[in-house]
């Protein structure tokens, strides 16, 4: 079989803009899981009143849906009752409603795992609920949290490849619309696993460095 | 004259009742203890000599009596526990060092950003009590990196740096291997002897016997006997304390 070089030459303008529409809606969408993550998680370990369940009830919507029906959702769906938001709009709200979950579930094993008598131990020089978490337990959660953070991380960014479903020209998407005009199958997905590993393989190697930088003042090497 | 007059109180605890569940820890205890006063806790495991030290900085929570510490009742509702508990240094038993954070970061998270005090002069206070337990050279090891013993001298370090009116030792020697007991005992006297007030829960006998003014002996969330170290130790007036004095003598 003969690849088609010209065709992935003339096309790789094409994925590099997908690439980097891709990487922005994933940056966008993981921030803003990471702040949801961390918001839900600390209301579920104080179990601030009236806050709990709710959050436990946005926690079960959000694992228990999958993306694209949450895109749909919000796309297709709010438009009909007066809210309409841009694709891009949609898709980072769809990736944070999803990955805030994952990354809620994340912070609570690693705030669980502060010990209780570090907590009191930073009672008892005075620090406030605020700087207890600020200085004493996110550190240390963070630390333990670190690979499933990453791991979600990169789950989300995979998941972008969905949200081409409404209407969004991201790599997935334009694979399949260069398929359908021009019927390079096997060049167009080949430049689509290349161009995810390209994204992905940094942010592992980025990931696995990070995790061992902040492991060594609690756990050594 | 004796100590009772000599000094001003400084913490007053008067019917103070602890229970868990319904279950009775603490009754009617009634202590007060004065400047520059080493009060020693002593009693059988269990019988609540942990948890009446941890109602004096409110980590737990107390069902009657009340705590008056400077002047302040500390069973008030609205009392502020985060500037309270900045004048009552606590060291625990596991020393409970932060983990992630240098002995200096350690040392100086209360001054710097509870006590919002200027960098220069808490480093070059924290520095002083370092080099005072020995352990300047170790400033920016972290908590793994060094012993128990070490570890508690730390701890002290980080409860002396914000210069607390009181200073209470819950079982501070009791998970460090019995050559690294030493060091800690002697930095705690170090402290009685310049007259810092201190309430110490232990089962160190002899250290109790040298540095206590009173020995309190709590038997079953009770005061059984309040006496001078040497009556204590020579001559318990209550049966009780006889047993117990018993089990540390072979």
């Amino acid at each position: 079989m003969e690849i088609n070089w010209a065709f992935i030459v003339s096309n790789l303008p094409l994925y590099e803009k997908a690439a980097w529409l891709t990487l922005k809606l994933s940056i966008l969408g993981i921030a803003l899981s990471l702040v949801i993550g961390m918001l839900c998680s600390v209301i579920l370990f104080y179990r601030t009143k009236g806050l709990v369940r709710l959050v436990q009830a946005y926690i079960e919507v959000s694992r228990n849906t999958p993306l694209l029906i949450q895109l749909f959702f919000l796309y297709y769906g709010l438009t009909k009752v007066g809210l309409t938001m841009s694709e891009n709009t949609c898709a980072i709200i769809g990736l944070a409603f999803l990955g805030g979950s994952y990354m809620a579930e994340a912070f609570r094993g690693g705030i669980e795992s502060v010990s209780k008598s570090q907590l009191e131990s930073g009672l008892s020089i005075g620090l406030s609920n605020f700087q207890l978490i600020r200085y004493v337990i996110l550190p240390q959660a963070f630390a333990v949290t670190l690979p499933s953070l990453g791991a979600n991380c990169i789950f989300l960014l995979k998941e972008t490849s969905i949200v081409g479903a409404i209407a969004i020209p991201e790599l997935m998407h334009i694979t399949q619309d260069l398929i359908g005009i021009y019927y390079q199958t096997f060049e167009a997905l080949l430049m689509l696993v290349v161009s995810y590993l390209v994204m992905l393989l940094p942010l592992s190697i980025a990931l696995t460095w990070l995790e061992r930088k902040v492991r060594y003042a609690q756990f050594g090497n | 004259m004796t100590i009772e007059e000599k000094h001003q109180v400084l913490l007053q605890i008067n019917g103070l009742h602890k229970e868990y569940d319904g279950t009775t820890v603490l009754d009617d205890i009634n202590l007060s203890i004065h400047k520059g006063e080493v009060v020693v806790i002593l009693g059988p495991s269990g019988c609540g000599k942990s948890t009446l030290l941890r109602c004096m900085n409110g980590l737990e929570k107390i069902q009657g009596g009340e705590i008056v510490f400077s002047g302040k009742d500390l069973t008030d509702k609205n009392v502020d526990w985060q500037n309270t508990r900045q004048q009552i240094g606590m060291v625990f038993q596991n020393y409970d060092l932060f983990p992630h954070m240098t002995v200096m970061e350690n040392v100086l998270l209360g001054p710097v950003k509870v006590q919002k005090r200027d960098k220069a002069e808490s480093l070059e206070q924290a520095e002083q009590l370092l080099k005072r337990v020995g352990l300047f050279e170790r400033k920016d090891a972290y908590p793994r990196q060094l012993s128990g013993g070490q570890k508690q001298r730390i701890a002290i370090v980080r409860a002396l740096c914000m210069n607390p009116q009181i200073m209470l030792f819950d079982e501070v020697t009791a998970a460090l291997d019995p050559e690294m007991v030493r060091e800690v005992l002697d930095v705690m006297l170090g402290l009685a002897k310049q007259g810092m007030t201190m309430m110490i829960v232990t089962h160190e006998m002899g250290f109790a016997k040298a540095v206590a003014d009173r020995i309190i002996f709590i038997d079953a969330g009770k005061i059984c006997e309040i006496a001078t170290p040497d009556e204590f130790f020579s001559n318990p007036t209550t049966e009780r304390a006889k047993q117990f004095l018993n089990i540390f003598q072979y």
